[in-house]
Protein backbone atom coordinates (compact mmCIF):
# COMPACT_ATOMS: atom_id res chain seq x y z
CA UNK A 1 0.00 0.00 0.00
CA UNK A 2 1.20 3.48 -0.74
CA UNK A 3 1.60 6.05 1.96
CA UNK A 4 -1.36 8.32 1.06
CA UNK A 5 -3.62 5.31 0.79
CA UNK A 6 -2.74 4.20 4.30
CA UNK A 7 -3.30 7.73 5.57
CA UNK A 8 -6.71 7.89 3.93
CA UNK A 9 -7.69 4.53 5.38
CA UNK A 10 -6.49 5.60 8.81
CA UNK A 11 -8.47 8.82 8.73
CA UNK A 12 -11.57 6.99 7.56
CA UNK A 13 -11.22 4.54 10.41
CA UNK A 14 -10.75 7.38 12.85
CA UNK A 15 -13.91 9.07 11.63
CA UNK A 16 -15.85 5.84 12.04
CA UNK A 17 -14.37 5.45 15.48
CA UNK A 18 -15.57 8.87 16.57
CA UNK A 19 -19.03 8.22 15.19
CA UNK A 20 -19.22 4.92 17.06
CA UNK A 21 -18.14 6.70 20.24
CA UNK A 22 -20.85 9.31 19.88
CA UNK A 23 -23.44 6.59 19.32
CA UNK A 24 -22.29 4.70 22.42
CA UNK A 25 -22.49 7.83 24.56
CA UNK A 26 -25.90 8.61 23.15
CA UNK A 27 -27.26 5.18 24.10
CA UNK A 28 -25.62 5.14 27.51
CA UNK A 29 -26.78 8.62 28.45
CA UNK A 30 -30.30 7.76 27.33
CA UNK A 31 -30.35 4.60 29.40
CA UNK A 32 -28.79 6.23 32.43
CA UNK A 33 -31.56 8.78 32.19
CA UNK A 34 -34.16 6.02 32.47
CA UNK A 35 -32.65 4.94 35.79
CA UNK A 36 -31.72 8.34 37.12
CA UNK A 37 -34.95 10.13 36.24
CA UNK A 38 -37.12 8.48 38.90
CA UNK A 39 -34.39 9.01 41.48
CA UNK A 40 -33.87 12.66 40.59
CA UNK A 41 -37.61 13.17 40.54
CA UNK A 42 -37.86 11.57 43.95
CA UNK A 43 -35.10 13.64 45.52
CA UNK A 44 -36.28 16.95 44.07
CA UNK A 45 -39.96 16.43 44.75
CA UNK A 46 -39.33 15.28 48.29
CA UNK A 47 -38.14 18.85 48.95
CA UNK A 48 -41.30 20.52 47.63
CA UNK A 49 -43.42 22.40 50.11
CA UNK A 50 -47.20 21.86 49.80
CA UNK A 51 -47.44 25.22 48.04
CA UNK A 52 -44.81 24.24 45.48
CA UNK A 53 -46.58 20.96 44.79
CA UNK A 54 -49.83 22.60 43.80
CA UNK A 55 -48.18 25.46 41.93
CA UNK A 56 -48.01 24.39 38.26
CA UNK A 57 -45.25 26.91 37.53
CA UNK A 58 -42.89 25.10 39.88
CA UNK A 59 -41.31 21.97 38.54
CA UNK A 60 -37.87 20.50 39.17
CA UNK A 61 -36.57 23.47 41.17
CA UNK A 62 -38.33 24.03 44.50
CA UNK A 63 -38.76 27.65 45.62
CA UNK A 64 -37.36 26.81 49.05
CA UNK A 65 -35.66 23.87 50.73
CA UNK A 66 -38.57 22.37 52.56
CA UNK A 67 -37.27 19.80 55.03
CA UNK A 68 -40.52 19.38 56.93
CA UNK A 69 -41.31 16.43 54.62
CA UNK A 70 -38.23 14.65 55.89
CA UNK A 71 -39.13 15.32 59.49
CA UNK A 72 -42.55 13.78 58.94
CA UNK A 73 -41.16 10.89 56.90
CA UNK A 74 -38.49 10.25 59.53
CA UNK A 75 -41.15 9.92 62.20
CA UNK A 76 -43.49 7.91 60.02
CA UNK A 77 -40.78 5.42 59.17
CA UNK A 78 -39.70 5.39 62.81
CA UNK A 79 -36.33 5.65 61.17
CA UNK A 80 -33.80 4.84 63.89
CA UNK A 81 -35.80 1.80 64.99
CA UNK A 82 -36.48 0.34 61.56
CA UNK A 83 -33.01 1.25 60.34
CA UNK A 84 -31.45 -0.72 63.21
CA UNK A 85 -33.76 -3.64 62.40
CA UNK A 86 -32.79 -3.51 58.77
CA UNK A 87 -29.11 -3.49 59.61
CA UNK A 88 -29.38 -6.43 62.01
CA UNK A 89 -31.62 -8.42 59.68
CA UNK A 90 -29.27 -7.90 56.74
CA UNK A 91 -25.84 -8.01 58.33
CA UNK A 92 -26.22 -11.13 60.46
CA UNK A 93 -27.78 -13.30 57.73
CA UNK A 94 -25.16 -12.00 55.29
CA UNK A 95 -22.36 -13.09 57.63
CA UNK A 96 -23.96 -16.46 58.35
CA UNK A 97 -24.72 -17.08 54.70
CA UNK A 98 -21.18 -16.23 53.62
CA UNK A 99 -19.67 -18.47 56.27
CA UNK A 100 -21.83 -21.49 55.46
CA UNK A 101 -21.75 -21.20 51.69
CA UNK A 102 -17.94 -20.94 51.86
CA UNK A 103 -17.72 -24.10 53.96
CA UNK A 104 -20.10 -26.01 51.70
CA UNK A 105 -18.41 -24.74 48.56
CA UNK A 106 -15.06 -25.90 49.97
CA UNK A 107 -16.45 -29.34 50.74
CA UNK A 108 -17.81 -29.68 47.22
CA UNK A 109 -14.71 -28.40 45.48
CA UNK A 110 -11.90 -30.16 47.35
CA UNK A 111 -13.31 -33.56 48.30
CA UNK A 112 -14.60 -36.57 46.45
CA UNK A 113 -17.51 -38.41 47.97
CA UNK A 114 -20.39 -40.55 46.74
CA UNK A 115 -23.45 -38.76 45.33
CA UNK A 116 -21.52 -35.50 45.05
CA UNK A 117 -22.89 -34.83 41.61
CA UNK A 118 -26.44 -35.41 42.79
CA UNK A 119 -25.87 -33.10 45.74
CA UNK A 120 -24.58 -30.43 43.39
CA UNK A 121 -27.62 -30.72 41.14
CA UNK A 122 -29.97 -30.52 44.12
CA UNK A 123 -28.18 -27.38 45.37
CA UNK A 124 -28.57 -25.70 42.00
CA UNK A 125 -32.18 -26.86 41.77
CA UNK A 126 -33.06 -25.15 45.04
CA UNK A 127 -32.38 -21.85 43.30
CA UNK A 128 -35.43 -22.52 41.15
CA UNK A 129 -37.68 -23.03 44.16
CA UNK A 130 -39.56 -19.77 44.44
CA UNK A 131 -40.06 -18.11 47.80
CA UNK A 132 -43.83 -18.18 47.47
CA UNK A 133 -43.88 -21.99 47.36
CA UNK A 134 -41.70 -22.20 50.46
CA UNK A 135 -43.47 -19.46 52.33
CA UNK A 136 -46.65 -21.22 53.50
CA UNK A 137 -45.04 -24.40 54.85
CA UNK A 138 -42.08 -22.51 56.29
CA UNK A 139 -44.47 -20.20 58.10
CA UNK A 140 -46.23 -23.21 59.61
CA UNK A 141 -42.88 -24.78 60.51
CA UNK A 142 -41.63 -21.67 62.29
CA UNK A 143 -45.01 -21.04 63.85
CA UNK A 144 -45.10 -24.53 65.38
CA UNK A 145 -41.86 -23.72 67.19
CA UNK A 146 -43.10 -20.22 68.08
CA UNK A 147 -40.34 -18.65 66.05
CA UNK A 148 -42.44 -16.37 63.88
CA UNK A 149 -42.03 -12.69 64.73
CA UNK A 150 -38.47 -13.39 65.83
CA UNK A 151 -35.22 -12.80 63.99
CA UNK A 152 -34.60 -16.57 63.83
CA UNK A 153 -36.88 -16.76 60.82
CA UNK A 154 -34.12 -15.11 58.81
CA UNK A 155 -31.11 -16.34 60.77
CA UNK A 156 -31.77 -20.10 60.85
CA UNK A 157 -32.20 -20.73 57.11
CA UNK A 158 -29.15 -18.55 56.44
CA UNK A 159 -27.14 -20.53 58.99
CA UNK A 160 -27.98 -23.76 57.16
CA UNK A 161 -27.41 -22.52 53.65
CA UNK A 162 -31.08 -22.10 52.77
CA UNK A 163 -31.10 -18.31 52.78
CA UNK A 164 -31.79 -15.83 50.01
CA UNK A 165 -30.18 -17.15 46.81
CA UNK A 166 -27.70 -19.31 48.77
CA UNK A 167 -27.19 -21.58 45.77
CA UNK A 168 -25.53 -18.77 43.83
CA UNK A 169 -22.97 -18.17 46.56
CA UNK A 170 -22.22 -21.89 46.92
CA UNK A 171 -21.60 -21.97 43.18
CA UNK A 172 -19.31 -18.93 43.33
CA UNK A 173 -17.30 -20.38 46.22
CA UNK A 174 -17.17 -23.74 44.48
CA UNK A 175 -15.64 -22.13 41.42
CA UNK A 176 -13.10 -20.21 43.46
CA UNK A 177 -12.06 -23.24 45.47
CA UNK A 178 -11.75 -25.55 42.49
CA UNK A 179 -9.51 -23.13 40.63
CA UNK A 180 -6.35 -23.37 42.75
CA UNK A 181 -3.91 -26.29 42.38
CA UNK A 182 -4.17 -29.38 44.56
CA UNK A 183 -0.43 -29.26 45.20
CA UNK A 184 -0.96 -26.36 47.60
CA UNK A 185 -3.23 -28.49 49.76
CA UNK A 186 -0.78 -31.36 49.68
CA UNK A 187 2.15 -29.14 50.64
CA UNK A 188 0.22 -27.80 53.61
CA UNK A 189 -0.82 -31.30 54.66
CA UNK A 190 2.76 -32.49 54.59
CA UNK A 191 3.51 -29.61 56.93
CA UNK A 192 0.88 -31.05 59.22
CA UNK A 193 -2.08 -28.76 58.58
CA UNK A 194 -5.53 -30.29 59.06
CA UNK A 195 -8.45 -29.73 56.73
CA UNK A 196 -9.89 -26.94 58.85
CA UNK A 197 -6.57 -25.10 58.93
CA UNK A 198 -6.30 -25.67 55.20
CA UNK A 199 -9.69 -24.07 54.69
CA UNK A 200 -9.01 -21.10 56.95
CA UNK A 201 -5.39 -20.38 56.05
CA UNK A 202 -5.14 -21.28 52.37
CA UNK A 203 -8.51 -21.61 50.69
CA UNK A 204 -10.34 -18.71 52.29
CA UNK A 205 -7.69 -16.02 51.71
CA UNK A 206 -7.55 -17.10 48.09
CA UNK A 207 -11.28 -16.66 47.77
CA UNK A 208 -11.37 -13.16 49.23
CA UNK A 209 -13.16 -11.94 46.11
CA UNK A 210 -15.91 -14.47 46.67
CA UNK A 211 -16.17 -13.47 50.32
CA UNK A 212 -16.63 -9.81 49.40
CA UNK A 213 -19.15 -10.70 46.71
CA UNK A 214 -21.11 -12.95 49.01
CA UNK A 215 -21.14 -10.43 51.87
CA UNK A 216 -22.19 -7.48 49.74
CA UNK A 217 -24.85 -9.24 47.72
CA UNK A 218 -26.27 -11.13 50.68
CA UNK A 219 -26.51 -7.87 52.57
CA UNK A 220 -28.29 -6.11 49.73
CA UNK A 221 -30.62 -8.99 48.97
CA UNK A 222 -31.55 -9.43 52.60
CA UNK A 223 -32.07 -5.69 52.92
CA UNK A 224 -34.48 -5.75 50.00
CA UNK A 225 -36.26 -8.94 51.01
CA UNK A 226 -39.83 -8.08 51.87
CA UNK A 227 -41.99 -10.93 50.65
CA UNK A 228 -41.17 -13.51 53.31
CA UNK A 229 -40.44 -11.09 56.11
CA UNK A 230 -43.74 -9.32 55.58
CA UNK A 231 -45.55 -12.52 56.55
CA UNK A 232 -43.04 -13.95 59.01
CA UNK A 233 -42.64 -10.79 61.07
CA UNK A 234 -46.27 -9.67 60.92
CA UNK A 235 -45.99 -6.15 62.23
CA UNK A 236 -43.73 -7.04 65.14
CA UNK A 237 -40.39 -6.46 63.44
CA UNK A 238 -40.34 -3.71 60.86
CA UNK A 239 -37.50 -3.10 58.49
CA UNK A 240 -37.19 0.05 56.40
CA UNK A 241 -38.69 -1.41 53.20
CA UNK A 242 -41.54 -3.00 55.16
CA UNK A 243 -42.25 0.28 56.86
CA UNK A 244 -42.27 2.00 53.50
CA UNK A 245 -44.76 -0.56 52.22
CA UNK A 246 -47.27 0.51 54.85
CA UNK A 247 -46.27 4.17 54.79
CA UNK A 248 -49.75 5.69 54.43
CA UNK A 249 -51.12 3.51 57.21
CA UNK A 250 -48.29 4.49 59.56
CA UNK A 251 -48.79 8.13 58.66
CA UNK A 252 -52.43 7.84 59.59
CA UNK A 253 -51.51 6.34 62.95
CA UNK A 254 -49.30 9.32 63.75
CA UNK A 255 -51.00 12.28 62.16
CA UNK A 256 -54.61 11.12 62.12
CA UNK A 257 -56.98 10.08 59.34
CA UNK A 258 -57.59 13.62 58.10
CA UNK A 259 -53.94 14.31 57.48
CA UNK A 260 -53.43 10.88 55.92
CA UNK A 261 -56.30 11.47 53.50
CA UNK A 262 -54.41 14.40 52.07
CA UNK A 263 -50.92 13.03 52.60
CA UNK A 264 -48.59 15.00 50.44
CA UNK A 265 -46.79 13.15 47.70
CA UNK A 266 -43.61 14.80 48.85
CA UNK A 267 -43.73 13.12 52.23
CA UNK A 268 -44.06 9.68 50.63
CA UNK A 269 -41.13 10.50 48.37
CA UNK A 270 -39.08 11.69 51.33
CA UNK A 271 -39.83 8.34 52.95
CA UNK A 272 -38.66 6.54 49.83
CA UNK A 273 -35.45 8.58 49.79
CA UNK A 274 -34.81 7.72 53.43
CA UNK A 275 -35.30 4.01 52.88
CA UNK A 276 -33.07 3.89 49.79
CA UNK A 277 -30.39 6.19 51.14
CA UNK A 278 -28.48 3.74 53.38
CA UNK A 279 -28.11 1.14 50.66
CA UNK A 280 -27.32 3.76 48.04
CA UNK A 281 -24.60 5.22 50.26
CA UNK A 282 -23.17 1.77 50.82
CA UNK A 283 -23.12 1.26 47.07
CA UNK A 284 -21.42 4.56 46.33
CA UNK A 285 -18.82 3.92 49.03
CA UNK A 286 -18.10 0.32 48.11
CA UNK A 287 -18.77 0.53 44.41
CA UNK A 288 -15.27 -0.49 43.46
CA UNK A 289 -15.47 -3.60 45.64
CA UNK A 290 -18.84 -4.44 44.14
CA UNK A 291 -17.61 -4.22 40.60
CA UNK A 292 -14.27 -5.92 41.22
CA UNK A 293 -15.74 -8.80 43.16
CA UNK A 294 -18.12 -9.42 40.28
CA UNK A 295 -15.45 -9.22 37.64
CA UNK A 296 -13.27 -11.67 39.55
CA UNK A 297 -16.06 -14.06 40.31
CA UNK A 298 -16.24 -15.42 36.81
CA UNK A 299 -19.65 -17.00 36.83
CA UNK A 300 -19.26 -19.27 33.84
CA UNK A 301 -21.70 -21.31 31.89
CA UNK A 302 -20.39 -24.79 32.67
CA UNK B 1 -0.34 -53.87 49.01
CA UNK B 2 -0.39 -51.95 52.26
CA UNK B 3 0.07 -48.75 50.36
CA UNK B 4 -3.05 -49.40 48.24
CA UNK B 5 -5.05 -50.09 51.36
CA UNK B 6 -3.75 -46.91 52.92
CA UNK B 7 -4.79 -45.00 49.78
CA UNK B 8 -8.32 -46.31 49.90
CA UNK B 9 -8.60 -45.62 53.60
CA UNK B 10 -7.38 -42.09 53.03
CA UNK B 11 -9.96 -41.70 50.30
CA UNK B 12 -12.68 -42.88 52.61
CA UNK B 13 -11.52 -40.50 55.33
CA UNK B 14 -11.52 -37.63 52.86
CA UNK B 15 -14.99 -38.56 51.71
CA UNK B 16 -16.23 -38.31 55.28
CA UNK B 17 -14.55 -34.94 55.77
CA UNK B 18 -16.10 -33.72 52.53
CA UNK B 19 -19.51 -34.80 53.72
CA UNK B 20 -18.84 -33.07 57.02
CA UNK B 21 -18.12 -29.81 55.25
CA UNK B 22 -21.30 -30.04 53.20
CA UNK B 23 -23.41 -31.32 56.08
CA UNK B 24 -24.75 -27.90 57.18
CA UNK B 25 -26.36 -27.55 53.80
CA UNK B 26 -27.69 -31.10 53.79
CA UNK B 27 -29.26 -30.67 57.23
CA UNK B 28 -30.65 -27.28 56.24
CA UNK B 29 -32.03 -28.68 53.05
CA UNK B 30 -33.86 -31.48 54.86
CA UNK B 31 -35.29 -29.21 57.56
CA UNK B 32 -35.91 -25.90 55.81
CA UNK B 33 -36.54 -26.99 52.23
CA UNK B 34 -37.49 -30.63 51.74
CA UNK B 35 -39.76 -30.93 54.78
CA UNK B 36 -41.61 -27.69 54.01
CA UNK B 37 -41.87 -28.77 50.39
CA UNK B 38 -43.59 -32.02 51.34
CA UNK B 39 -45.78 -30.19 53.84
CA UNK B 40 -46.61 -27.66 51.18
CA UNK B 41 -48.01 -30.40 48.96
CA UNK B 42 -49.97 -31.81 51.90
CA UNK B 43 -51.42 -28.42 52.86
CA UNK B 44 -52.61 -27.87 49.33
CA UNK B 45 -54.44 -31.21 49.28
CA UNK B 46 -55.84 -31.11 52.82
CA UNK B 47 -57.89 -28.74 54.91
CA UNK B 48 -55.76 -27.39 57.70
CA UNK B 49 -57.12 -26.77 61.18
CA UNK B 50 -54.99 -25.45 63.98
CA UNK B 51 -55.26 -27.50 67.16
CA UNK B 52 -53.34 -26.93 70.39
CA UNK B 53 -51.28 -30.07 69.69
CA UNK B 54 -50.41 -28.88 66.17
CA UNK B 55 -51.94 -28.73 62.74
CA UNK B 56 -54.61 -31.24 61.76
CA UNK B 57 -55.13 -32.27 58.15
CA UNK B 58 -58.32 -33.58 56.59
CA UNK B 59 -58.20 -34.83 53.04
CA UNK B 60 -59.75 -32.44 50.55
CA UNK B 61 -58.38 -33.64 47.23
CA UNK B 62 -58.07 -31.02 44.53
CA UNK B 63 -60.69 -28.75 46.11
CA UNK B 64 -58.30 -25.84 46.67
CA UNK B 65 -56.78 -26.07 43.22
CA UNK B 66 -60.30 -25.96 41.85
CA UNK B 67 -61.09 -22.99 44.06
CA UNK B 68 -58.01 -21.10 42.91
CA UNK B 69 -58.68 -21.69 39.25
CA UNK B 70 -62.48 -21.60 39.05
CA UNK B 71 -63.91 -19.82 42.08
CA UNK B 72 -61.37 -17.09 42.75
CA UNK B 73 -62.19 -14.28 40.36
CA UNK B 74 -58.82 -12.66 40.13
CA UNK B 75 -56.31 -15.48 40.43
CA UNK B 76 -56.55 -16.69 36.84
CA UNK B 77 -56.24 -13.13 35.53
CA UNK B 78 -53.18 -12.51 37.67
CA UNK B 79 -51.69 -15.79 36.52
CA UNK B 80 -52.13 -14.69 32.94
CA UNK B 81 -50.57 -11.30 33.50
CA UNK B 82 -47.63 -12.86 35.32
CA UNK B 83 -47.07 -15.27 32.44
CA UNK B 84 -47.25 -12.33 30.07
CA UNK B 85 -44.74 -10.42 32.18
CA UNK B 86 -42.30 -13.33 32.31
CA UNK B 87 -42.55 -14.21 28.63
CA UNK B 88 -42.39 -10.65 27.31
CA UNK B 89 -39.91 -9.18 29.75
CA UNK B 90 -37.30 -11.95 29.70
CA UNK B 91 -36.19 -11.56 26.07
CA UNK B 92 -36.11 -7.78 26.51
CA UNK B 93 -34.01 -8.09 29.66
CA UNK B 94 -31.56 -10.49 27.99
CA UNK B 95 -31.06 -8.40 24.86
CA UNK B 96 -30.93 -5.17 26.84
CA UNK B 97 -28.39 -6.41 29.35
CA UNK B 98 -26.26 -7.96 26.62
CA UNK B 99 -26.15 -4.66 24.74
CA UNK B 100 -25.30 -2.75 27.91
CA UNK B 101 -22.60 -5.25 28.82
CA UNK B 102 -21.02 -4.99 25.36
CA UNK B 103 -21.09 -1.21 25.55
CA UNK B 104 -19.65 -1.14 29.05
CA UNK B 105 -16.91 -3.54 28.04
CA UNK B 106 -15.33 -0.88 25.80
CA UNK B 107 -12.80 1.58 27.08
CA UNK B 108 -14.03 5.17 27.12
CA UNK B 109 -14.06 8.21 29.35
CA UNK B 110 -16.78 8.09 31.97
CA UNK B 111 -17.03 4.32 31.88
CA UNK B 112 -17.05 3.98 35.65
CA UNK B 113 -19.84 6.53 35.98
CA UNK B 114 -22.08 4.66 33.58
CA UNK B 115 -21.18 1.39 35.22
CA UNK B 116 -22.23 2.77 38.60
CA UNK B 117 -25.54 3.98 37.23
CA UNK B 118 -26.36 0.87 35.25
CA UNK B 119 -25.53 -1.53 38.08
CA UNK B 120 -27.89 0.37 40.35
CA UNK B 121 -30.84 -1.99 39.84
CA UNK B 122 -28.81 -4.69 41.60
CA UNK B 123 -28.88 -2.52 44.70
CA UNK B 124 -32.34 -1.01 44.71
CA UNK B 125 -34.37 -3.92 43.35
CA UNK B 126 -36.79 -4.07 46.22
CA UNK B 127 -40.53 -4.32 45.70
CA UNK B 128 -41.83 -1.43 47.81
CA UNK B 129 -39.11 0.98 46.68
CA UNK B 130 -39.55 0.21 42.99
CA UNK B 131 -43.30 0.43 43.16
CA UNK B 132 -43.13 3.80 44.88
CA UNK B 133 -40.41 4.95 42.47
CA UNK B 134 -42.28 3.95 39.37
CA UNK B 135 -45.85 4.98 40.10
CA UNK B 136 -46.42 7.82 37.73
CA UNK B 137 -42.91 9.23 37.59
CA UNK B 138 -41.70 7.35 34.55
CA UNK B 139 -41.40 8.04 30.89
CA UNK B 140 -44.63 7.09 29.17
CA UNK B 141 -44.17 5.40 25.82
CA UNK B 142 -47.79 4.45 25.29
CA UNK B 143 -49.60 7.74 24.93
CA UNK B 144 -52.62 7.41 22.69
CA UNK B 145 -52.00 8.64 19.20
CA UNK B 146 -48.22 8.48 19.38
CA UNK B 147 -46.43 7.18 16.32
CA UNK B 148 -45.53 3.88 17.93
CA UNK B 149 -49.04 3.21 19.11
CA UNK B 150 -50.48 3.98 15.70
CA UNK B 151 -48.06 1.60 14.08
CA UNK B 152 -48.80 -1.11 16.64
CA UNK B 153 -52.56 -0.81 16.41
CA UNK B 154 -52.37 -1.54 12.72
CA UNK B 155 -50.74 -4.90 13.47
CA UNK B 156 -52.63 -8.08 14.42
CA UNK B 157 -53.23 -8.31 18.15
CA UNK B 158 -50.98 -11.31 18.81
CA UNK B 159 -48.05 -9.14 17.73
CA UNK B 160 -49.19 -5.81 19.05
CA UNK B 161 -50.36 -6.80 22.51
CA UNK B 162 -46.97 -8.10 23.70
CA UNK B 163 -45.36 -4.99 22.23
CA UNK B 164 -47.75 -2.68 24.01
CA UNK B 165 -47.22 -4.65 27.20
CA UNK B 166 -43.47 -4.30 26.94
CA UNK B 167 -43.73 -0.58 26.25
CA UNK B 168 -46.07 -0.06 29.17
CA UNK B 169 -43.72 -1.84 31.52
CA UNK B 170 -40.44 -0.93 29.88
CA UNK B 171 -38.98 0.95 32.80
CA UNK B 172 -39.91 -1.79 35.25
CA UNK B 173 -38.36 -4.33 32.89
CA UNK B 174 -35.15 -2.31 32.78
CA UNK B 175 -34.99 -2.46 36.56
CA UNK B 176 -34.87 -6.24 36.37
CA UNK B 177 -31.63 -6.30 34.41
CA UNK B 178 -28.96 -5.51 36.98
CA UNK B 179 -27.49 -8.90 37.75
CA UNK B 180 -27.71 -9.98 34.12
CA UNK B 181 -25.57 -7.05 32.98
CA UNK B 182 -23.07 -8.05 35.63
CA UNK B 183 -22.99 -11.70 34.53
CA UNK B 184 -22.59 -10.80 30.86
CA UNK B 185 -19.88 -8.26 31.60
CA UNK B 186 -17.92 -10.79 33.66
CA UNK B 187 -18.22 -13.22 30.75
CA UNK B 188 -17.09 -10.67 28.19
CA UNK B 189 -13.98 -9.90 30.15
CA UNK B 190 -13.00 -13.55 30.07
CA UNK B 191 -12.73 -13.57 26.26
CA UNK B 192 -9.07 -13.37 25.39
CA UNK B 193 -8.18 -10.14 23.53
CA UNK B 194 -5.89 -12.12 21.22
CA UNK B 195 -8.91 -13.62 19.48
CA UNK B 196 -10.09 -10.14 18.61
CA UNK B 197 -6.62 -9.15 17.49
CA UNK B 198 -6.47 -12.14 15.18
CA UNK B 199 -9.86 -11.18 13.76
CA UNK B 200 -8.64 -7.60 13.27
CA UNK B 201 -5.68 -8.83 11.25
CA UNK B 202 -8.03 -10.87 9.09
CA UNK B 203 -9.99 -7.68 8.50
CA UNK B 204 -13.18 -8.55 10.41
CA UNK B 205 -15.62 -5.70 11.05
CA UNK B 206 -16.99 -4.95 14.49
CA UNK B 207 -20.32 -6.39 13.48
CA UNK B 208 -18.73 -9.66 12.34
CA UNK B 209 -16.64 -9.84 15.49
CA UNK B 210 -19.77 -9.51 17.61
CA UNK B 211 -21.61 -12.34 15.86
CA UNK B 212 -18.66 -14.65 15.30
CA UNK B 213 -16.65 -14.19 18.50
CA UNK B 214 -18.54 -12.42 21.25
CA UNK B 215 -21.89 -14.14 20.92
CA UNK B 216 -20.66 -17.76 20.76
CA UNK B 217 -18.47 -17.10 23.78
CA UNK B 218 -21.22 -15.83 26.01
CA UNK B 219 -24.05 -18.00 24.68
CA UNK B 220 -23.81 -20.35 27.68
CA UNK B 221 -24.22 -17.33 29.96
CA UNK B 222 -27.38 -16.37 28.12
CA UNK B 223 -29.04 -19.54 29.37
CA UNK B 224 -28.00 -18.75 32.95
CA UNK B 225 -29.24 -15.20 32.61
CA UNK B 226 -32.53 -16.33 31.14
CA UNK B 227 -33.15 -18.76 33.99
CA UNK B 228 -32.16 -16.09 36.50
CA UNK B 229 -34.49 -13.56 34.89
CA UNK B 230 -37.47 -15.90 34.83
CA UNK B 231 -36.94 -16.83 38.48
CA UNK B 232 -36.34 -13.22 39.50
CA UNK B 233 -39.42 -11.83 37.77
CA UNK B 234 -41.63 -14.61 39.05
CA UNK B 235 -40.43 -13.95 42.61
CA UNK B 236 -40.98 -10.19 42.43
CA UNK B 237 -42.83 -9.33 45.61
CA UNK B 238 -45.28 -6.88 44.02
CA UNK B 239 -46.28 -9.46 41.43
CA UNK B 240 -50.08 -9.91 41.51
CA UNK B 241 -49.92 -13.67 41.99
CA UNK B 242 -47.47 -13.34 44.86
CA UNK B 243 -49.74 -10.79 46.50
CA UNK B 244 -52.66 -13.22 46.06
CA UNK B 245 -50.68 -15.97 47.73
CA UNK B 246 -49.67 -13.92 50.74
CA UNK B 247 -53.12 -12.38 51.14
CA UNK B 248 -54.84 -15.76 51.22
CA UNK B 249 -52.46 -17.25 53.76
CA UNK B 250 -54.77 -16.54 56.68
CA UNK B 251 -57.97 -16.92 54.72
CA UNK B 252 -60.17 -18.17 57.56
CA UNK B 253 -62.11 -20.85 55.71
CA UNK B 254 -59.12 -22.16 53.79
CA UNK B 255 -56.20 -21.53 56.15
CA UNK B 256 -52.87 -22.08 54.39
CA UNK B 257 -54.40 -24.48 51.87
CA UNK B 258 -55.57 -22.01 49.26
CA UNK B 259 -52.25 -20.20 49.34
CA UNK B 260 -50.36 -23.46 49.02
CA UNK B 261 -52.50 -24.56 46.08
CA UNK B 262 -52.05 -21.18 44.41
CA UNK B 263 -48.31 -21.30 44.89
CA UNK B 264 -48.08 -24.78 43.36
CA UNK B 265 -50.10 -23.76 40.32
CA UNK B 266 -47.86 -20.75 39.87
CA UNK B 267 -44.75 -22.86 40.41
CA UNK B 268 -45.92 -25.34 37.76
CA UNK B 269 -46.44 -22.49 35.33
CA UNK B 270 -42.98 -21.03 35.95
CA UNK B 271 -41.38 -24.47 35.60
CA UNK B 272 -43.22 -24.94 32.31
CA UNK B 273 -41.82 -21.65 31.04
CA UNK B 274 -38.33 -22.69 32.17
CA UNK B 275 -38.71 -26.02 30.37
CA UNK B 276 -39.64 -24.17 27.17
CA UNK B 277 -36.64 -21.86 27.63
CA UNK B 278 -34.34 -24.82 28.10
CA UNK B 279 -35.80 -26.55 25.04
CA UNK B 280 -35.30 -23.43 22.91
CA UNK B 281 -31.66 -23.12 23.98
CA UNK B 282 -31.16 -26.83 23.31
CA UNK B 283 -32.60 -26.39 19.82
CA UNK B 284 -30.35 -23.41 19.14
CA UNK B 285 -27.30 -25.30 20.42
CA UNK B 286 -28.08 -28.24 18.14
CA UNK B 287 -28.55 -26.01 15.13
CA UNK B 288 -25.21 -24.34 15.77
CA UNK B 289 -23.45 -27.68 15.94
CA UNK B 290 -25.03 -28.97 12.74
Amino acid sequence: MTAPKVKRLASRMKKRHILAHILVYFILIGLSFVYLYPILYMVVNSLFSPADLTDPSVSWIPTEWYFQNYVEAFQTLDFTYSFTNSIILSLVPALLQTMVTAIVGFGLARFQFPCKKLLFIVILATFLLPSQVMMVPRYVLFDSYHLTNTVWVQFLPALFGQGVKSAIFILVFYQYFSSYPKALDEAAEIDGAGKVRLFLKIALPMASGAVVLSLLFSFVWYWNETYQSNIMFGSVIQTLPLRLQSFTLQYEAIYGADAAGSISESVVLAGTVLSVLPILLLYVLLQRQFVESIEQAGITGE
Amino acid sequence: MTKVLKGSRLRRRNAWIGLLFTSPWIVGFLVFTLLPLINGVLYSLNSVTIKPQGVELTWAGLKFYDHAMNVSTTYKLHLGSSAMMICCATPVVIVFSLVIAVLLNRKFAGRSFFRTVLFMPVIIMSGPVISSLLTGYTVDFTEDGSQIMQLLSSLPSFISSPCVFVLENLVLIFWFSGVQIVIFLAGLQKISPSIYEAADIDGASGWEKFWKITLPHIAPLALICTIYTVVDISNYSENAVNVDISENLFNTSMMYSLSAAMSWIYFAMVMLILAVVYFLFWLMGRRDKA
